[in-house]
């Protein structure tokens, strides 16, 4: 252990750990059983309170559920052009991982762009954060989610421009696997929350 | 230094130059070293420690005598309000922090933490959000609805305190949250070679335990939190009956957090305890496996347990009887700690300096602790206990006389280690003793006053009732303790005078850190030593003959680390401003949520230009 210690306490891509996991990755692992909790509470309040606004309007009433299953297909595409940036990077071809980043970034920014024409109908349907229960637990939910969203499209802007001054390389591929350990966590938690939310029926 | 080799080919693409200050305040302020950051939690969570502390004894003021005006009942909410919230979140939970930070890199043989400018982070987090929450005091009303903050209460207050409480502590969890995953990671990751996860100091394995409490409880507090806040400025519904909102939501999300947070006030005192009671009783630790899965199997549990903070709430007989079952069960891997601290006691080599009366005093203050305790997870007892002194007294039993004795025994113990100088063993006894007789005679009254009814968080009470006497001991009591703190701040100024000198290992003791000198360098070892057995630092020393007789490992084949040469390759990372800036983003984020857009607007730009200052700056100028 002469020479490597120096590397040893930094946040280096190529480090000697106990585990043999890379530190960043642990650390995204961690933070991301984390965040279930996260979204665990947040649904659990959806969940819990289903049913029990007083006043309208319903989720029946608002939800379009042909448009949100086209932008959460949109979504989980953006899994797959996040996989194909990363298989890119990793075998140095960095113009196609460029792409796939832009991609994936583009499919995040329709979903998100989809979120905010669906919260703007519901708000013009009179659905606002505090008309009632539904409203409240349904924006603050959806509102979590989709800011998750919306950092991992950061992270994946500013890795894809990060790319052109020489920063990500092939040997930075473990940065691109990590923005898409998040970006899979956040269409993962996606799967969860419009089968909790639109398609399980709150009943009459 | 030890960076005095500076690396040429670092890809120079930062903003700025990043800071080199080894010395002065600027060295402390742009610091990532570890052991740095350690002391600057612990001197933090010690000012913190006193300004609760002065909280605490204006309650008792109040308290002496019946009908007493001292403090109004709003400003008494307001004391006590805050007197919970430092301790817990300001003082107990960062004096850990400092404990963690300092010594599991050096007890696990690793050169800092995994991140360390996360860890500078967490630190600056921590401090504003503990400025953020003091400044309520003057920018309209301090948090006063209990540091649980129960709703609807907390959301009907006109005042802001409660604002002021949901956000500050959300700071405060987002600087918990990254330490946890940061000192997850060393633990996981950074062991020296040998290091096996079961040859770790039990604190290191403690501080692991913590950490996961910590990033699997924090999330739902935030939740909590949100929510809270929500309601309170933007008129959502979470907790508000009148819409088809629940109260209880809030008690059940806050406990799924307070409970596990219990074990996170505790566990770092008992790995402290499990690292002093073996040194002192020239014994390896009794059952260091048994310890160890007991911390684990009380991490697990801890989540299970929640709903004995809320029997009185009417959540039915059976959700009761199955917590208070899961209660008990609790009950069994802390006794079975106890018993091994006992263990390690019996027939050991004893002397008895006042680190070792510290770690005792813990352990017979927890058992008391713990028993009332566990007279809470009776669910008919309980009903007559909830919100009555009685409850009072078991937590403070609990994290004064468990937690607080157990860091006091810490600081007492590695303060040689930290700063190079032991403090005066006499003034260390006095204080221990004073605070002990201190401790049990604010708190051990309290028992009876609870059990004959007297409520918390009620501002007076007459005199009729018969309180007075008991109320007038606590309060000498809590003065007692007072004038133990002095002692102990005495004792740290006399010290601090001292020249440095002391050995590497005054204690002769049996862990890694004790290797290095005192205080370590700036890099900790200059040899990263390998490890070959649980207490490595006690078998260099120490070898055992075949009829079971302790001997010292002849001269050369022994011994501390050497303190000269082969420290001058290894240079560390450089210090960095973005830690303090993406932090003090977060602070203006904080009070934007409250004041003004704009401001918010402007943190979220700070936080955002510090993380990309951050994450571009070169790993070393």
């Amino acid at each position: 252990m002469q020479e490597p210690v120096a590397v040893h306490a930094f946040e280096s891509e190529h480090e000697d750990t106990s585990t043999g996991l890379p530190n960043t990755k642990l650390a995204m692992w961690i933070f991301l059983a984390s965040d279930v909790l996260l979204f665990g509470a947040l649904i659990t309040s959806y969940v819990v309170y289903r049913g029990r606004s007083v006043v309208g309007p319903y989720p029946n009433d608002v939800f379009d559920i042909p448009y949100t299953s086209v932008s959460s297909f949109v979504l989980l595409a953006s899994s797959l052009t996040m996989v194909l940036a990363l298989s890119s990077i990793q075998r140095g071809d960095l113009p196609r991982m460029r792409l796939w980043l832009l991609a994936t970034a583009l499919l995040g920014l329709t979903f998100v762009g989809g979120q905010v024409y669906e919260f703007t109908t519901f708000y013009e349907e009179g659905l606002s954060l505090t008309t009632n229960l539904f409203g409240t637990t349904f924006y603050v939910l959806t509102g979590f989610h989709g800011t998750h969203v919306a950092i991992g499209i950061l992270m994946l802007l500013s890795v894809f421009s990060l790319s052109f001054g020489g920063q990500i390389t092939q040997r930075d591929s473990l940065t691109v696997e990590l923005v898409g350990l998040y970006w899979h966590f956040v269409d993962i938690v996606w799967i969860v929350i419009f089968t909790v939310v639109y398609l399980v029926p709150t009943g009459p | 230094m030890a960076s005095v080799s500076v690396p040429t080919e670092g890809r120079s693409r930062g903003l700025f130059r990043r800071p080199t200050a080894t010395t002065g305040a600027w060295s402390w302020i742009t610091t990532v070293d570890h052991k740095k950051i350690g002391i600057l939690y612990g001197v933090t969570a010690f000012a913190f420690f006193i300004v609760g502390g002065t909280e605490a004894l204006l309650i008792r003021l109040q308290l002496a005598q019946p009908n007493q005006e001292i403090l109004s009942p709003s400003v008494y909410n307001e004391i006590f309000t805050m007197h919970g919230i430092t301790m817990v979140f300001l003082v107990v939970m960062p004096l850990s922090a400092a404990f963690v930070n300092y010594l599991v890199p050096l007890m696990i043989g690793a050169r800092d933490v995994a991140f360390p400018r996360l860890n500078a982070f967490s630190y600056w987090a921590f401090l504003f959000a503990g400025i953020f929450i003091y400044s309520s005091w003057f920018l309209g009303g301090a948090p006063n609805g209990g540091w649980f903050g129960y709703a609807p209460n907390a959301v009907l207050d006109p005042t802001r305190g409660m604002t002021f409480y949901a956000i500050g502590l959300l700071l405060a969890g987002v600087a918990s949250m990254v330490s946890a995953v940061n000192i997850a990671v060393t633990i996981l990751n950074m062991r020296a070679p040998g290091m096996t996860l079961f040859r770790m100091p039990v604190f290191a394995w403690m501080s692991l335990v913590v950490q996961f409490l910590l990033a699997f409880s924090l999330p739902v507090i935030t939740v909590a939190l949100v929510e809270l806040l929500f309601d309170k400025r933007f008129g959502t519904h979470f907790f508000d009956s009148v819409a088809g909102g629940d109260p209880v939501l809030w008690q059940h999300l806050f406990w799924l957090f307070g409970h596990p947070e219990v074990y996170i006030l505790v566990l770092p005192a008992m790995g402290i305890v499990s690292e002093i009671l073996p040194v002192f009783s020239r014994k390896p630790l009794f059952g260091y496996q048994f310890v160890v899965f007991s911390g684990i199997a009380i991490g697990f549990i801890g989540f299970g347990v929640w709903v004995h903070h809320m029997y009185a709430v009417g959540l039915g007989p059976i959700a009761n009887t199955a917590f208070g079952i899961s209660t008990m069960i609790i009950a069994i891997p802390t006794g079975v700690k106890i018993f091994n601290w006992l263990g390690t006691m019996w027939k050991g080599d004893l002397t008895f300096p006042t680190p070792m009366l510290f770690s005792i005093g813990f352990v017979s203050m927890f058992v008391i602790g713990g028993l009332s305790g566990v007279t809470h997870s009776v669910v008919p007892s309980d009903y007559q206990q909830t919100d009555t002194y009685y409850v009072v007294a078991h937590f403070h039993y609990v994290l004064f006389g468990g937690s607080i004795f157990g860091l006091f025994a810490g600081m007492h113990f590695w303060w040689p280690k930290v700063f190079g100088r032991k403090l005066s063993e006499g003034l260390g006894k006095a204080t221990f003793w004073t605070m002990l007789v201190g401790f049990n005679l604010t708190f051990g009254p309290m028992h009876v006053l609870g059990l004959q009814g007297m409520p918390r968080r009620i501002q007076t009470y007459p005199e009729e009732l018969g309180l007075t006497f008991y109320n007038l001991v606590s309060t000498i009591g809590a003065f007692t303790i007072a004038v133990a703190v002095l002692v102990f701040l005495v004792n740290v100024v006399l010290t601090q005078r001292k020249p440095r000198g002391e050995d590497a290992d005054p204690w002769d003791a049996r862990t890694l850190e004790w290797l290095t000198t005192s205080p370590p360098p700036e890099h900790n070892f200059d040899e990263i030593p390998t490890v070959h057995a649980l207490d490595e630092a006690w078998h260099r020393k120490y070898t055992e003959t075949e009829d079971g007789h302790v001997l010292p490992v002849p001269a050369g084949g022994s011994g501390s680390e050497p303190a000269h040469g082969g420290g001058h390759a290894i240079h560390m990372p450089s210090p960095s401003y973005y830690p303090l800036v993406a932090s003090l983003g977060l602070l203006f984020f904080g009070y934007g949520l409250i004041f003004s857009w704009w401001l918010a607007g402007a943190g979220a730009v700070v936080l955002l230009a510090g993380l990309y200052g951050w994450a571009l700056e070169p790993s070393a100028e």
